[in-house]
């Protein structure tokens, strides 16, 4: 199968790689960038698992082919924090225990940073509304909601990339 | 001082950071030089023979490396019942017979998935159908398919429990009652799916990653069918995504890829697909429940009898454990004279039940508090007085079977009255479920024929006073290598930071059964507690050498901070103790060890934990939708370690016992789970959670570590039947057969209109 060049900024980093056109993004985050902080759930965009930034929207990396982001600029979870410095929703993520295998957490906080975004102080409704697709089979989603909460309070402010 | 310096505070997990940045290097992250991807060919139908397997064209595809059948195989059946071998049925890659959709029958490694997926088209599998049967109240019937020659009536394991004089005491009874009951099955959906990459050089070592609750068992089930002694094998398993009974037994992912792996020498990678996880994975263990209760009219119990029949599906799995815990549940957490139960593991041509959080236990409280709510109503007595009076207690002896030596469950039930008498009058089709439970804190039971104890830990103070603890126990979300930690800090008088876990690595750590059956926190609790009281005795020793106070002084280190007790300001500091002291020993670190088996302690369990909790749901009497709006649970885990972590434990059940109540299901067709993906299996989601309130009852365990107790699956215990009652509060109709979904509220609703 003939190979295609995406340019693509993942984290502030630019890169070139070739890939087959039929590569989904979550794959080539995953194996050819070695992101492998973005999980996969589910494979079908039920799951949410592996929400991601595309041009500053949050997407389902399962559910968009690589080429489509050609161009495009791509946060992960591994760019939410700034070096030692973790973002909002990631240290409040810590302190209310809104995490537990973890496995669903990269996902949650990308679906939280953009619900916070785009409604800076959202009701418990609005929280739960905003995380509806993101599914967890640990905690129950109340310290999620929590945390969530917590940083619309501004009881977390600055550091990482807490503004996207 | 205080009590404690760690215990009881609030501190997020030691893998949090981790976690919440992407760092943490789960199973399915792992990727290894050379590493080719493997896909496992299922078989189609319910029951059949295989005729033959044609991997020829597989074979010739570029870019597969390897094409496996049962025949690649040592063909051993095997099981987690290593004592008891006839209970070792399955052989995961089938040999000559296939009993469920979906049981494996080949495996191809190729360079990419792509490939190895378009081989699998390739394999050419002639079956010659056999007549199936898929329930098992069928299956037991005389002239059903046999699914195992040896199995007569399709019965896999019986168990029977028995004291008092049941048929005597139902003669004395003023009012019995009977009820059926029928609980469905229930899928782990674990966000990780099993998965494994298995690794053989040519020394013969195996090396195997895998997403699993128990790294000791999966390395020694894997010697057992690969024929490699238990040592030339290592596992790791540094994060697991999501367990809840499903990761403890040897799995497809984990065997082929170690088949494939040792006829290449290279690593292979094997995924199961969430479909794959739906349909070819174990599951929670459907029941057919039979209840019959006598009591006094005064609401005193007096005997109880059960029959209950499960759907085995094809392989015995950990469904037998499952049947005696939940006969064992049944008669929790109340005090029955007398009690009979007899259970049936029937096998049936569908995917095997197994172990999930609660292991029969969901179950047995589902029927048991309906039923005890059904006796209330009809003897006009109070629901939570009939509970209180018929409530164990600490001491108290559940004959032949266990001794209950901590019990806050009275307390518990005062506080759940009171917060009901504070919600007051309920509007229309609204109402307040209660349900009571207990639960296990980690079982006794060696069916795996370990030669080990079950749980140990090693740790190793260094000259900068930071402290090296090893631990086998498996943390797959629920937050042991925390609570772990924390016991180790407290014990020996440090903080969490100073301590550096090594887990999840058969190499590395000392052995540990795993975490099933709520078991780490009091077995693995205890292991570490001794070790970390070893290593501070080895402190103080020369602490006290070098101090020399009056002999009659004890001493003790809190908070880094090395003291006597009666006098704490007269002290030193750890660090400087520590690092002189390993000096005085030839420049040796301190080492320590501690294990943990339980002896003397009954048939099941060290420790109960117990709780009652309310529900409090919506009906629409349009649609017969039942919404939940509060859950508060009144809890007594013991000491609480970490409240943190208990409060995500207790959380996380609800949402797992709700779905399990009203939401999830695993419909069938001739054997063919029908949903098998997460749009049509509805686990809860954000806006269906209601609010939770957890109020803890502290007792002191004397046989945990600092009088704790499991915090873990107790809690997915009484959902099911709480929210059941609260329907049944709500409505006047009680649903005996789960999961209580719209239609059949309404359906109820509906007949009793048509009744009046």
């Amino acid at each position: 199968m003939e190979k295609f060049l995406l340019r693509i900024t993942v984290n502030d980093e630019y890169h070139e790689l070739y890939i087959k056109p039929k590569k989904l993004l979550v794959e080539v985050l995953r194996d050819e960038l070695g992101l492998t902080g973005t999980k996969r759930g589910c494979n079908t965009g039920a799951c949410h698992a592996c929400t991601i930034f595309l041009n500053g929207k949050t997407v389902k990396s399962c559910s968009v082919l690589a080429m489509q982001a050609d161009g495009a600029e791509v946060r992960t979870v591994e760019g939410l924090a700034e070096g030692a410095e973790l973002s909002p929703i990631q240290r409040s993520f810590l302190d209310h225990g809104a995490y537990q295998c973890g496995f669903c957490t990269s996902g949650m906080l990308l679906s939280a940073t953009a619900l916070l975004a785009e409604n800076p102080t959202p009701t418990v409704e609005e929280i739960k509304e905003g995380l509806h697709g993101n599914l967890c089979r640990c905690t129950g989603y109340n310290s999620i909601i929590r945390a969530v909460k917590a940083v619309a309070e501004g009881k977390y402010k600055g550091g990482g990339n807490g503004e996207i | 001082m205080a009590k404690f310096n760690v215990i009881n505070t609030p501190i997020h997990n030691v893998d949090g950071i981790a976690k919440v940045t992407g760092r943490a290097e789960y199973t399915f992250d792992v990727s290894l030089p050379q590493m080719l991807y493997g896909k496992i060919l299922r078989s189609p139908h319910p029951h059949a023979k295989i005729i033959i397997i044609d991997t020829t064209r597989a074979k010739a595809l570029t870019g597969v490396k390897a094409v496996v059948t049962g025949q690649d195989t040592l063909g051993v059946k095997q099981g987690i019942w290593r004592r008891y071998k006839e209970l070792c049925d399955e052989e995961i890659l089938a040999k000559e017979k296939v009993r469920y959709i979906g049981e494996p029958v080949a495996a191809v490694a190729a360079v990419d998935e792509d490939t190895a997926e378009e081989a699998m088209d390739l394999i050419e599998v002639e079956y010659e159908p056999l007549p199936a049967v898929f329930e098992p109240l069928e299956a037991i019937k005389e002239g059903a398919p046999l699914l195992h020659e040896n199995a007569e009536r399709n019965i896999n394991v019986t168990r029977h429990i028995e004291w008092g004089d049941v048929d005597e005491a139902f003669k004395q009874a003023d009012y019995v009652r009977e009820d059926w009951f029928r609980c469905s099955s229930q899928a782990h959906v674990c966000m990780e799916t099993h998965c494994a990459v298995s690794s053989f050089s040519p020394d013969g070592k195996l090396t195997v990653w895998t997403s699993t609750q128990s790294h000791y068992y999966i390395k020694v089930l894997l010697s057992d069918v690969l024929g490699l002694k238990e040592n030339d094998i290592r596992v790791i398993s540094r994060y697991t995504g999501g367990g809840f009974g499903s990761k403890f037994e040897l799995d497809s992912a984990q065997f082929c890829s170690a088949v494939l792996s040792m006829k290449l020498c290279k690593p292979v990678k094997i995924v199961l697909t969430r479909e794959e996880e739906f349909m070819a994975t174990k599951r929670r263990t459907p029941m057919f429940y039979y209840l019959r209760s006598g009591v006094k009219k005064d609401g005193t119990f007096l005997a109880k009898e059960c029959r209950v029949f499960t759907e085995g599906g094809a392989y015995t799995a950990m469904g037998a454990t499952a049947l005696y815990l939940t006969g064992f549940f049944q008669s929790f957490p109340y005090v029955w004279p007398s009690y009979r139960y007899d259970g049936y593991r029937v096998y049936t041509s569908t995917p095997p039940t197994s172990a999930m959080r609660g292991f029969g236990a969901p179950q047995a409280t589902f029927c048991a508090e309906m039923q005890i709510e059904l006796i209330a109503k009809e003897l006009g007595i109070d629901r939570i007085e009939i509970r209180r009076k018929n409530a164990m207690y600490a001491g108290y002896e559940v004959p032949g079977q266990a001794t209950i030596q901590s019990c806050g469950l009275v307390e518990c039930l005062d506080r759940v009255e009171e917060w009901i008498k504070d919600r007051g009058k309920m509007p229309p089709y609204s109402g307040i479920g209660i349900a009571a439970y207990g639960f296990m804190s980690g079982g006794i039971f060696n069916w795996f024929d370990t030669p080990y104890a079950f749980s140990s830990a090693v740790i190793q103070v260094n000259i900068d006073g930071k402290v090296d603890l090893f631990i086998g126990s498996q943390d797959m979300g629920q937050g042991s290598n925390t609570t772990m930690s924390m016991i180790c800090a407290e014990e020996l008088g440090v903080r969490v930071e100073d301590i550096r876990l090594h887990m999840g690595d058969t190499d590395k750590c000392p052995v540990d059964l795993g975490a099933w059956g709520s078991r780490e926190t009091l077995m693995q609790g205890n292991a570490v507690k001794m070790a970390a009281a070893d290593a501070k005795r080895q402190i103080l020793e020369y602490a006290a050498a070098k101090m020399s106070p009056n002999i009659v002084y004890d001493m003790d280190i809190k908070d880094r901070w090395i003291h006597l007790i009666a006098r704490p300001e007269r002290g030193l500091s750890y660090f400087d103790a520590v690092k002189e002291a390993i000096r005085g020993k030839d420049g040796q670190p301190i080492v320590a060890r501690g294990h943990y088996t339980p002896h003397r302690k009954g048939m099941i369990s060290p420790a109960y934990s117990f709780g009652v909790q309310a529900v409090e749901a919506a009906v629409d009497p349009e649609t017969g939708k039942v919404r939940l709006k509060n859950c508060v649970t009144a809890h007594d885990c013991g000491q609480v370690i970490n409240p943190l972590g208990v409060q995500g434990q207790l959380e996380g059940a609800i949402a797992m016992a709700a779905g399990y109540g009203f939401t999830e299901d695993l419909p069938m067709d001739d054997g063919k789970i029908l949903n098998p993906n997460l749009v049509d299996y509805k686990i809860l989601r954000t806006t269906e959670m209601p609010e939770t309130t957890v109020m803890e009852v502290e007792t002191y365990e004397p046989e945990g570590p600092f009088g704790a107790k499991e915090a873990g699956e107790g809690l997915t215990n009484p959902t099911a039947g709480a929210l059941g009652n609260a329907v049944f509060q709500a409505t006047g109709v009680s649903i005996k057969d789960l999961p209580i979904t719209s239609e059949k509220v309404l359906s109820a609703i509906r007949a009793k209109k048509t009744k009046k």
